[in-house]
């Protein structure tokens, strides 16, 4: 493994550091694994060739001054598609917002330049994050750099494809019932969804604004950390940001596990999870028993009713913050005849793809006159009692389990056409959505057929440090090395 | 227990311009979803309070001063129609 795109961001920032790379370096090793892989996995939508190079010029010259703004100088980042950057072309890989060209940055965009990271390019996803496979893209699917027959998982399926295959150093998602973890997961890197509230959604094209939260995909766990710390804070943009003091997440990566309780999640461990996966999955609870943990049993008997209650309040959301794509103030109109109404009507057809459509219906079926009590009311009573579960849950446990997706990668096309299937993939994320606390995905190893299975890790609100003391002790005892065959230059040739 | 849709004023009120065959399939396919879904009223939820938000939160507030706003000219460049610094849509009021 000697190219540089194949660096973490911790090994990246040290050889900045001692003058043996540049930023633009960097960039340009990101950029060569792009071109020889992006005709197989199609992990962009949008490489941003000037703004990228202006800014590896700048991280190297501030180098050279001897300024030094932190773990994210220098480094080639990636973004997912549905969050603004000001004149890049911004998609939320939607037809209705072909050729937008957002006139502002999303914070987390905003943080990421003042920390002197690098922005390679906008990476593909489901159409406004709505899907776990990336095929729901209106500018065509992403593919999984372990098998290009697969999916690499969705929402945020092409920042984890960049990540795996080192098009991109980290990359950011947005997990809204499990977008971020899930496809870390079939991608074999490490995918974190943040506390609700930590990074600013501003500029998050908003899907369920109550369960929306932006994270770093990065290809270990202390990779995570510094993405998180870059990117994290309170925003005054942002009205539901959190006010309090953003925690140390790096101060206890070295603690261990040692009489630590780890709860594992009944009903999201058994029933449903594939063989190989559960196997990886009870290897490690083994391992980290050895460890010094304390492993018990315990369940969360409500989250048998969570994905119904999640498929009720995020269409019901998005149903209400996809109303501004209208055909009046960007993106795309169409001509649909005299009036204004019918010209919004005639757009919102042409510019939504099925499964946006599907669940705007969905959401406003569940939020109208007669059905709002019996359908969104009931969900979100049913959201205080999995919130109660957690409670309940970290009484017993300092931390909770589950193994992060019930299967591995999945082929293109195989849940297509069956929407309940592939709602079922994000079982095991969708309960710390609804709940607002953090949770992270850290490979543990491969299936029969060299596909990636990833181990979830929940905790309560703004415990990130534990959290990560978790995963860093899971990553160490997997020691998963592997690599897709595509990210070396045999594999791809 | 079976969900009944009348599709057609979702739609409307979703502002989809949908087509006959469009507003059946997708009919169907909520039915579907929406029978799953109900599986929410299973569950008793007397003396439950509803969770919009998943962290307990104020109101928001700032000092009323004006603070610089999004650039008119460059946001009107990304409209699909304008004039005379201001988004132009078909009518809708009659007479206009």
């Amino acid at each position: 493994m000697n190219d540089l795109a194949d660096l973490t961001i911790g090994e990246a920032g040290r050889a900045l550091r001692s003058g043996e790379t540049s930023s633009v370096e960097l960039l340009e090793a990101v950029r060569r694994r792009a071109a020889m892989t992006e005709a197989d996995l199609h992990a962009y939508l949008t490489i941003d060739v000037e703004g990228a190079e202006a800014a590896a010029r700048r991280a190297d010259e501030a180098f050279a001054k001897g300024e030094d703004r932190g773990s994210l100088q220098g480094i080639p980042i990636a973004l997912k598609d549905n969050m603004v950057t000001r004149g890049v072309e911004t998609t939320a890989a939607s037809q209705i917002l072909a050729g937008w060209l957002p006139p502002y940055d999303a914070t987390a965009v905003t943080k990421l330049h003042e920390a002197g990271a690098v922005i390679v390019g906008k990476t593909n996803l489901d159409e406004f994050a709505m899907g776990s496979s990336t095929e729901n893209s209106a500018y065509g699917v992403s593919r999984n750099p372990w098998d290009p027959e697969r999916v690499p998982g969705g929402s945020s399926g092409g920042s984890a494809a960049a990540v795996a295959v080192g098009s991109a150093f980290a990359a950011l998602g947005s997990d809204t019932g499990g977008s971020i973890r899930q496809p870390a997961s079939l991608c074999g890197v490490v995918g974190m969804k943040p506390t609700y509230g930590l990074v600013s959604r501003y500029g998050l094209i908003a899907f369920a604004s109550s369960l929306d939260q932006i994270g770093p995909i990065t290809r270990n766990v202390e990779d995570a950390v510094a993405v998180l710390d870059g990117i994290a804070g309170h925003d005054p943009e942002d009205a539901t940001s959190y006010r309090g003091a953003v925690p140390d997440f790096g101060s206890r990566l070295d603690h261990g596990v040692e009489d630590l309780r780890i709860g594992v999640v009944e009903e999201l461990s058994g029933e449903g999870i594939e063989p190989a996966v559960a196997a990886a999955f009870r290897a490690m609870l083994e391992r980290l028993e050895t460890a010094g943990a304390e492993i018990t049993e315990l369940s969360l008997p409500s989250t048998a009713y969570a994905l119904s209650a999640y498929y009720l309040i995020a269409p019901a959301e998005c149903s209400a913050n996809l109303a501004r794509f209208d055909g009046v103030r960007f993106g795309l109109r169409m001509d649909g005849g005299e009036t204004v109404e019918e010209m919004m009507a005639a757009t919102r057809a042409a510019g939504f793809g099925p499964e946006v459509t599907r669940r705007i219906l969905l959401g406003t079926y569940a939020l109208s006159a007669g059905y709002y009590d019996a359908f969104y009311g009931q969900a979100q009573k049913v959201r205080t009692l999995v919130i109660e579960d957690f409670k309940q849950a970290y009484e017993q446990a300092d931390v909770l389990v589950t193994p992060t997706s019930p299967t591995t990668a999945f082929t293109v096309g195989e849940r297509a056409n069956d929407p309940l299937a592939m709602y079922l993939s994000d079982i095991c994320n969708i309960p710390s959505n609804l709940a607002g606390d953090p949770g992270i995905s850290v490979p543990i190893g491969v299936d029969d057929s060299g596909l990636p299975i990833g181990f979830q890790v929940l905790a309560p609100a703004l415990a990130e440090p534990l959290l990560f003391q978790v995963a860093k002790t899971v990553e160490d005892l997997a020691g998963f090395e592997a690599r897709p065959r595509m990210a070396s230059s045999e594999g791809a040739a | 227990m079976p969900v009944e849709i009348d599709i057609a004023k979702v739609a409307r009120l979703a502002r989809l311009g949908l087509s006959e065959e469009e507003l059946a399939a997708y009919g169907a396919q909520l039915e579907d979803i929406l029978e799953h879904a109900a599986r929410v009223q299973a569950l008793p939820t007397e003396g439950v309070a509803p969770t919009a938000h998943p962290l307990p939160m104020v109101n928001a507030h700032r000092s009323d001063e004006v603070e610089p706003t999004l650039d008119r000219e460059e946001v009107l460049t990304q409209a699909p129609d304008h004039t005379d610094g201001f988004f132009r849509v078909p009518a809708f009021l009659e007479d206009a």
